[in-house]
C-alpha cells in the first residue's frame, strides 16, 4: 500500500528548495521531532541532514538500546528505523514502542538493506506505519515522513 | 620286609579306596548331589592324560635324551590355550546331540553314519592296544622289580614262559574283574560316569604326590639339593649334555611333530575324549582347567629331570633301565614305605588309563560294532526281547575283556621290543587321525561323510603301514624285509621313508604323511560329492552349534507313522521302563493322554534319548525298524529339505532388502537436510552479501543527491560529504573483491602460485602498505622481525593479503594517538609465527571463534568505528589454512588483541 502510494505521488513532490529551509529558528519547537536509528554513520548523516533540511527536529541514536532510552526521554512523533543494529534491532525496537501505550502516536518508518518481501511483511506486522528499502531515494524519504505526519495530525 | 603279601594288599587295598570313591560318587550323583560338579575336579580328571608312561616313562626319556620328554606335555598345553575355542564348541555340541563317545561324535558329525562309527572304533582299538600293553607292562615290571627288595635287579622277562606263570597276566585278570566292577556296575547306562571321574581325580592327586615326594627325596636326601645334583651331573660330560636343548633329536622338526602329536591325542585318545568332553559337567569348569591343567603338568614335570640325572649318578653302570628309576632309587636308598609309594602312584597311573580307556572302548564297541551287527543281521529277535538293557552290559563286558586280554597278547608278543615311550607314540599318533575329520567338520560345513570315510580310512592306512606294521616287524612277527627294502622290494614304499622322505623319526614321516593323506582325502572327498539331507542337516548342527541351540530340521527327517506306546516301549527296552515313562511325562509336560501317534517332534525326542544309550548310528536304526509305512526317501526329504531352506533363504532375503531399504531412505533423509541446510546456509549467504553492498550503496547514493539538489552548499560541507562518498565506494569495491575471493577459495576455484618466498620481506612489504594507516592515526608500529630471510613455500599475494588485513585491523582499533602495535616474527616448534597485537579494546573469550565466521563483525557501540566488510578475517583464515597454517586470536576486554598464525617450516 506504502509503495504504490509513493508510485502514485511521485509526481507532486517537487518542493522548491526554499520551502525546505522552514525550520528557522522560531517554529523549531513546532516542528515534528524525528528520531534517526542506524548503526551506520554515514547514513545517520545524510538522513539527519535531509530531516533538518526539511524542517524537522531531528535526534539520533546508533543502535535500538540507545534508541529506546532516547524514547523513554522525549517520544518522537516518527522514527526511522534501521532493521539491522548491534544489541537490539529494529524489529525488537518497533515491538518494544507497540506495546506501549503511551507511545502509540510515534510513526515508524523500517528502514533495511535487505530487499526481501518476507522482511518487509514482518516489520508492517510489528507494527511499523511505513517500509522503506536501502539505498533509498532521498525526496522519497522526506515525502513519506511528511506524508505520515501529515495522515497523523 | 615288602613280602608278594604286603604288596598285592596293599595294592588291593588302594584299589578298593578307589573302588569306595567311585561308589560314594555315584550314591552322590543318583542323590543328585554331584561331588566332580567343580573345575578343580574336572581339571584333576583331566590328568588321566599321565599315564605310566608319565609316571615312569619320562623318567627314562630325560634319562636318555634330556630335555625331550618335554614336547609330549607341552602338547596338550598349548591345546589347553584353545580350550575356549575348539572344546567349548565340541563339549556344547556333545550335550545338544547326547553324544556318548568319539565314534558316536564323528558318526553324528556325518549323518549318523554306522559305517563311520565302525571305522572309527576298529582304529581306536588297534591304535590304543600297544598303550594298554606298556601300561600292564608297567604295572607287571614294577611290581616285579619291588618284590625283590631291597635287591634291584632288572626282572627277566621270557615270552617262553606260560602266561599263566606270568605274572603280568594275573594283573591284567585283576584289572579286568576292577573295570567290569567300576564301568558296568551300573545297570543304567545312560548316567555319565560320575564315580569313575571322581576316583580318576583321586587318583590324579595320588600319583602327583607320589611322583613329587620320590622326587623331593632324590633332590634333597640323596643329593644335597638340587644345586647339588646338577653339579654333580654337569661334572660328567655325558650327563651335562641331558641339561642341554641341543640333544634333542629330530631338531625342532621333531619337536613341533611330537606337539601336534600330543596336542591331537590329548583331545582325541578315547579316555581323553571322555573326561574332556562326555563327562564334563558345566562348560565353565573349562575356563579354570585352561591355567590349572598345565599347572598340574608344569608340577608333575619338575623332579623328572632331577631323578633321570639322580639314576644317572647312582647306577652309573648302566645296568639298571631307566624307565624304573622313580621305584628304583627309593628302593636303592632302602626306603620301602617311599619305594611302595611309588610302585602304588605307578600303579594309580596305570589302572586309571586301563580301567577308563577300557569302560569307553566297550562302550564304543558295543555300541559302534556289535549292535549294528546285531541290529542289521536280526532286528526280529531284538525287536521281541523285552529287556535289552542286560545284553548291552554283557557286550559291554565282553569288551572290557577283550580289550585287556588284547592289550596283554601285544605287551607278550610286541611290546617286549619297544620301550614304553615308542608304544605311546603309536597310539597318539592313531588318536590324531580323527583330528581332520572332528576339527575340520566343527568349521567346515561341507565335509561330509563320502570325505570323512575316504580321509580317516586312508590316514589309517598311512599309520599302520608306517608305524603299526614296522613295530610288529621288529617284534619279529612278520619279515623285516619290507622295512628296510619296502614293500615289493621298492625303494618308494619303505615305511620309514616313504616316497623318499628321509625324516629324522619316524613319529615325524607318520605324522606327515598320514594327515596329508587324510586331510587331502576328507577335503577332495567333501568336495567331489553331495552330502545327503541328513549328512546336511548334522553338518549344519554342528557347524552352528552357537548360532542356534535348538533345531528342529532333524525332526522333519521322520514322515512315518509310529504309535506312542510302541516308541515308549523301544525306549523302555534300553533305558528302562521307568525312565522311559518319566521321559514321555517330561515332553508331554501337563498333557493327560498321550497322544495315539507320536508326531515328528517327540520321535526325534526318543531317537536323542536312544542316542545316550546306544550311539546316534545304532538309534536310527532302532527307530526305523518300529516306523509304520513310510520312510523318507532321500528325494522326499531333500524335497523338504529345499522347500525350508527356500523360505528360510528368502524371508532373510526379504528382511535383508527392507534393511537396505531403511538405510537407502535414511541416506536420502540425511542427503536432503544436508541441502536444505546448505541452501539455507546460500541463501542466507546472499541475504547478507545483499545487505552489506547496499550499505555502503546508501550512503553513496543519498550523498549524491543532496550533493545534486543543492548546488550552493558550503565548500567545507561539500568537501565532507564527497569525501564520504569517496570512502563508502572504495568500501563497496573492496567488499566486492572480497566477496569475489571468498567465492573463490571457497570453490576451489583460486588459483594458487606456490613459490618459496621469504617471509620476513612479505612481512616488510605490508608494513610499507599500511604505514598510511598508522601515520594517520598517529599509531606506532614496533617489528620485531629478526636479521635473517626467513624462507617458506607459499603464495606471495595471498600471504601479503591477510598480513594487510590483520595490521589495517589491528591500526583500526587503536586508540587514537596512543596506538600501538608489534608485529613479530619468530620460529616454534616446526613452524613460523607472526604475532600482531594492538592496545585496542580487546575482543570478549566467546568472540574469538565467531570473528573468523563471514560477516560476523564485533559488536560495539562506539560511535564512529570504522566498519570493516566482515570478510577479511574468514578470508585470512582460509589462506592461512590452505599453508597448512592455523591462525587465532589471543585476547580480552580492555587487554588489547593479538592475532597470532603459525606457518610449517
Amino acid at each position: 500500500m506504502a509503495a504504490r502510494r509513493a508510485i502514485t505521488r511521485k509526481n507532486n513532490h517537487n518542493i522548491p528548495p526554499e520551502r525546505k529551509r522552514l525550520a528557522t529558528e522560531e517554529n523549531v519547537d513546532m516542528a515534528n521531532k524525528i528520531l534517526v536509528v542506524d548503526d551506520e554513520p554515514n547514513i545517520v548523516l545524510s538522513l539527519e541532514f535531509l530531516m533538518k533540511q526539511a524542517g524537522f527536529q531531528v535526534r539520533t541514536a546508533s543502535d535500538g538500546e540507545v534508541a529506546l532510552t532516547a524514547i523513554a526521554a522525549e517520544p518522537p512523533d516518527l522514527m526511522l528505523l534501521d532493521v539491522m543494529m548491534p544489541r537490539k534491532n529494529g524489529y525488537e525496537v518497533c515491538q518494544a514502542v507497540r506495546a506501549n501505550p503511551d507511545w502509540k502516536d510515534i510513526r515508524i518508518i523500517m528502514l533495511t538493506a535487505k530487499g526481501r518481501e518476507v522482511e518487509r511483511e514482518k516489520g508492517l506486522a510489528l507494527g511499523a506505519d511505513d517500509y522503506i528499502t536501502k539505498p533509498f531515494s532521498t525526496q522519497e524519504v522526506v515525502e513519506r515522513v511528511r506524508e505520515l505526519l501529515a495522515g497523523a495530525g | 620286609m615288602l613280602s608278594d603279601g604286603v604288596i598285592i594288599a596293599s595294592a588291593l587295598a588302594y584299589m578298593g579306596v578307589l573302588f569306595g570313591i567311585a561308589y560314594y560318587g555315584d550314591q552322590r550323583a543318583d542323590a543328585g548331589r554331584s561331588i566332580i560338579a567343580n573345575p578343580y575336579i574336572y581339571t584333576l580328571s583331566l590328568a588321566i592324560y599321565c599315564t605310566a608312561w608319565t609316571f615312569y616313562g619320562s623318567v627314562g626319556l630325560a634319562a636318555k635324551s634330556g630335555v625331550d620328554f618335554l614336547p609330549v606335555y607341552l602338547g596338550p598345553t598349548l591345546m589347553a590355550v584353545l580350550f575356549w575355542l575348539v572344546l567349548r564348541r565340541i563339549v556344547r555340541i556333545t550335550k545338544v546331540h547326547r553324544i556318548t563317545s568319539i565314534a558316536d561324535f564323528v558318526a553324528s558329525r556325518y549323518g549318523k553314519s554306522s559305517l563311520l562309527a565302525g571305522m572309527v572304533t576298529v582304529i581306536v582299538v588297534l591304535g590304543i592296544l600297544p598303550y594298554i600293553s606298556i601300561q600292564l607292562k608297567a604295572i607287571a615290571t614294577s611290581f616285579s622289580l619291588l618284590r625283590q627288595y631291597p635287591v634291584v635287579a632288572m626282572p627277566a622277562f621270557s615270552t617262553h614262559q606260560p602266561f599263566w606263570a606270568d605274572n603280568t597276566f594275573f594283573v591284567a585278570l585283576v584289572l579286568i574283574a576292577f573295570a567290569i566292577l567300576f564301568g558296568t556296575r551300573h545297570i543304567d547306562i545312560t548316567e555319565r560316569h560320575e564315580g569313575m571321574v571322581a576316583a580318576v581325580a583321586f587318583e590324579s592327586l595320588f600319583k602327583l604326590v607320589a611322583f613329587v615326594l620320590v622326587g623331593v627325596v632324590v633332590t634333597f636326601v640323596m643329593f644335597g639339593g638340587p644345586s647339588d645334583l646338577f653339579q654333580q651331573a654337569a661334572a660328567r660330560p655325558e650327563l651335562a649334555a641331558l641339561m642341554r636343548f641341543g640333544v634333542v633329536p629330530g631338531g625342532y622338526g621333531g619337536w613341533l611333530s611330537l606337539m601336534f602329536l600330543a596336542m591331537m591325542a590329548f583331545l582325541f585318545l578315547p579316555r581323553q575324549f571322555q573326561v574332556l568332553v562326555v563327562e564334563n559337567v558345566d562348560e565353565t569348569h573349562i575356563r579354570k582347567a585352561i591355567w590349572l591343567f598345565p599347572l598340574y603338568l608344569f608340577v608333575i614335570n619338575l623332579f623328572v629331570l632331577p631323578i633321570a640325572l639322580g639314576g644317572r649318578l647312582i647306577f652309573a653302570e648302566g645296568n639298571v633301565d631307566a624307565d624304573t628309576f622313580v621305584l628304583t632309587l627309593p628302593m636303592i636308598e632302602r626306603m620301602p614305605v617311599l619305594a611302595l609309594l611309588a610302585f602304588l602312584g605307578g600303579l594309580s597311573a596305570a589302572t586309571s588309563m586301563i580301567l577308563f580307556e577300557t569302560v569307553t572302548l566297550s562302550t564304543m564297541i558295543c555300541n559302534d560294532v556289535v549292535m549294528p551287527i546285531l541290529l542289521r543281521a536280526n532286528p526280529r529277535w531284538l525287536a521281541g526281547r523285552s529287556d535289552l538293557s542286560g545284553l548291552l552290559l554283557g557286550i559291554r563286558r565282553a569288551g572290557i575283556a577283550a580289550l585287556i586280554l588284547l592289550g596283554y597278547l601285544y605287551f607278550r608278543f610286541i611290546g617286549e621290543s619297544y620301550a614304553l615311550v615308542a608304544s605311546g607314540l603309536i597310539s597318539f599318533a592313531a588318536a590324531a587321525q580323527f583330528a581332520p575329520p572332528i576339527l575340520i567338520g566343527l568349521y567346515w560345513q561341507r565335509a561330509n561323510r563320502r570325505g570323512a570315510l575316504i580321509g580317516l580310512s586312508g590316514g589309517f592306512l598311512v599309520w599302520a603301514y608306517t608305524l603299526l606294521l614296522p613295530a610288529m616287524a621288529r617284534s619279529g612277527w612278520i619279515g623285516v624285509g619290507f622295512v628296510e627294502q619296502g614293500l615289493f622290494g621298492l625303494e618308494l614304499l619303505r615305511p620309514y621313508a616313504l616316497f623318499g622322505l628321509q625324516t629324522p623319526d619316524p613319529y615325524m614321516h607318520s605324522v606327515f604323511w598320514s594327515m596329508l593323506v587324510n586331510v587331502g582325502g576328507l577335503v577332495f572327498g567333501s568336495m567331489l560329492s553331495r552330502p545327503n539331507a541328513i549328512e546336511q542337516v548334522q553338518g549344519s548342527q554342528f557347524v552352528n552349534v552357537f548360532e542356534r541351540e535348538r533345531h528342529d530340521g532333524d525332526a522333519l527327517l521322520w514322515r512315518g507313522v509310529v504309535d506312542t506306546v510302541q516308541l515308549h516301549d523301544l525306549l523302555a527296552r534300553f533305558i528302562g521302563p521307568q525312565r522311559a515313562s518319566e521321559a514321555f511325562d517330561r515332553y508331554l509336560d501337563g498333557k493327560d493322554d498321550y497322544p495315539l501317534q507320536a508326531d515328528p517332534q517327540l520321535i526325534h525326542y526318543t531317537e536323542r534319548l536312544l542316542a545316550g544309550a546306544i550311539g546316534a548310528a545304532s538309534a536310527r536304526v532302532m527307530i526305523s525298524s518300529i516306523m509304520m509305512g513310510e520312510v523318507l526317501s532321500i528325494e522326499e526329504v531333500m524335497t523338504i529339505l529345499d522347500e525350508s531352506t527356500q523360505v528360510i533363504e528368502y524371508s532373510r532375503r526379504l528382511e535383508q532388502q527392507s534393511r537396505k531399504l531403511e538405510a537407502a531412505s535414511a541416506e536420502l533423509r540425511e542427503a536432503n537436510d544436508r541441502l536444505q541446510e546448505l541452501d539455507r546456509l546460500k541463501d542466507e549467504f546472499i541475504s547478507t552479501v545483499t545487505h552489506e553492498l547496499r550499505t555502503p550503496l546508501t550512503s553513496i547514493r543519498a550523498f549524491s543527491e543532496i550533493l545534486l539538489a543543492n548546488p550552493d552548499m558550503e565548500v567545507e560541507q561539500r568537501g565532507r560529504f564527497l569525501s564520504i562518498i569517496v570512502k563508502e565506494s572504495e568500501r563497496l569495491t573492496r567488499l566486492i573483491n572480497q566477496v569475489l575471493d571468498m567465492a573463490k577459495i571457497d570453490s576451489g576455484r583460486i588459483d594458487w602460485r606456490v613459490e618459496e618466498i621469504d617471509l620476513r620481506a612479505l612481512i616488510q612489504d605490508a608494513i610499507n602498505s599500511t604505514s598510511q594507516l598508522f601515520h594517520d592515526k598517529a599509531a606506532t608500529l614496533r617489528e620485531e622481525l629478526g636479521d635473517r630471510p626467513v624462507t617458506i613455500v607459499g603464495d606471495h599475494d595471498r600471504l601479503t593479503q591477510v598480513i594487510i588485513n590483520l595490521l589495517s585491523n589491528a591500526v583500526k582499533f587503536c586508540p587514537e594517538q596512543t596506538g600501538e602495535v608489534i608485529i613479530r616474527l619468530e620460529p616454534a616448534a616446526d613452524c613460523w609465527r607472526i604475532e600482531v597485537r594492538d592496545n585496542g579494546p580487546g575482543i570478549a573469550q566467546d568472540q574469538h571463534k565467531l570473528i573468523f565466521e563471514k560477516f560476523h563483525q564485533v559488536s560495539n557501540s562506539l560511535a564512529g568505528k570504522p566498519k570493516g566488510t566482515g570478510l577479511g578475517l574468514p578470508i585470512s583464515q582460509k589462506i592461512v589454512e590452505h599453508h597448512n597454517g592455523r591462525i587465532w586470536v589471543e585476547s580480552d576486554i580492555g587487554q588489547g588483541a593479538a592475532f597470532i598464525m603459525e606457518l610449517p617450516m
